[in-house]
């Protein structure tokens, strides 16, 4: 490896910005591709499909065997809400490997007793976000159920284009939000990205339950490839 | 879990800039139940101070002896490891899996 790649690929992760790695191993010969890069390269399916996957691994191609090691940014999670939901919330984020924050201006909820070993600011959004770079690699939820607290975070959340965007509430509370957040200049595109109701659709009654169903559409949105084959949309819009 | 080897990078610059000889190990094919997954990456320094892990412990011992010899040469090795072979076995991936381990120089011109 030239000690330029090395700088550089420092440097890209330091910036939280994936990249990956292509090395020969019969002879060394390597490249670094930046995402922003990917479509311009020859192996541009089979770096997309790694990053998406977070997984390195060996291609070949044109008879040669060659490693491609993937560099992303370590997700993050920021919960909106030291809320009961978020104490099932945070622990099942860390095990899948997810930095934490947890940010609610209610000291009363955002106390260590109620969360031990969490990241947690007791400040209103306004104040605590602009300090955590919240960037593409981080989910979002939002689930305090106080417009107060929980819009301004979401414009945060649509400023940052994190990967993921969720809000609790039912569809008659999603309707009164989209009503104040398009008075505020939101976006229909950028409305549309929130996920609400939260969380994939298994039923789910207790915290920890909910937790699964916010994580399951966490991971959902971060694995499965955006753009759909044509004959798969086929089927669906018949 | 996973992605948490930016220190160990950071460390072979660092041990780059500062003069050292420095090989990169990176681990690229697993087969069976190999302790560390593919892209996980051992540095090491021509003193022979190393960081990270390619097998949570079983053959560092040997990626360190190869990887002075890489740091040497500036050739890079592909190692493979694994029970099919007496001298794995004997520096000890007893937990039954095979792995292949790329070593390259950091620094080629």
């Amino acid at each position: 490896m030239k000690a330029e790649t090395l700088a550089i690929l420092n440097t890209e992760r330091a910036a939280r910005r994936p990249v990956i790695l292509v090395t020969d191993i019969s002879d060394g010969t390597q490249r670094l591709v930046k995402a922003a890069d990917f479509g311009a390269d020859p192996l541009h399916a089979e770096l997309d499909k790694q990053l998406r996957m977070g997984k390195s691994a060996m291609v070949e191609s044109d008879g040669k065997k060659l490693f491609l090691n993937v560099y992303a940014p370590t997700a993050r999670l920021v919960i909106i809400g030291a809320v009961h939901i978020s104490q099932a919330l945070a622990p099942l984020a860390r095990s899948l490997d997810y930095d934490v924050t947890v940010v609610d201006p209610r000291t009363a909820f955002a106390s260590p007793e109620r969360f031990p070993d969490v990241k947690l600011i007791a400040e209103w959004p306004d104040e605590a976000l602009p300090g955590l770079n919240i960037d593409h690699y981080t989910a979002f939820v939002a689930v305090t159920h106080d417009p107060k607290i929980d819009d301004p975070a979401l414009l945060h959340a649509f400023e940052k284009n994190c990967f993921y965007i969720g809000a609790l509430g039912s569809r008659k509370t999603h309707a009164k939000r989209a009503d104040r957040l398009k008075a505020q200049g939101v976006s229909e595109a950028d409305f549309a990205r929130i996920k609400a109701p939260i969380g994939l659709n298994i039923g789910a009654v207790s915290p920890s339950e909910i937790a699964v169903s916010i994580m399951a559409e966490i991971t959902a949105e971060l694995r499965i490839p955006k753009t759909i084959p044509a004959e798969l949309s086929k089927v669906s819009n018949p | 879990m996973l992605n948490r080897d930016e220190d160990i990078l950071q460390a072979a610059e660092a041990w780059q800039k500062a003069g050292h000889g420095v090989a990169l190990a990176t681990v690229v094919e697993t087969w069976g139940s190999a302790p560390r997954p593919a892209g996980s990456n051992l540095v090491i320094n021509d003193d022979g101070t190393f960081l990270g892990s390619v097998s949570g412990g079983c053959v560092e011992g040997a990626v360190v002896t190869e990887a002075l010899d890489v740091i040497a040469s500036g050739e890079p090795k592909l190692l493979e490891f694994g029970v099919a072979d007496e001298t794995a076995w004997n520096v000890g991936l007893s937990c039954g899996g095979t792995i292949r381990v790329f070593v390259e120089k950091v620094g080629q011109s």
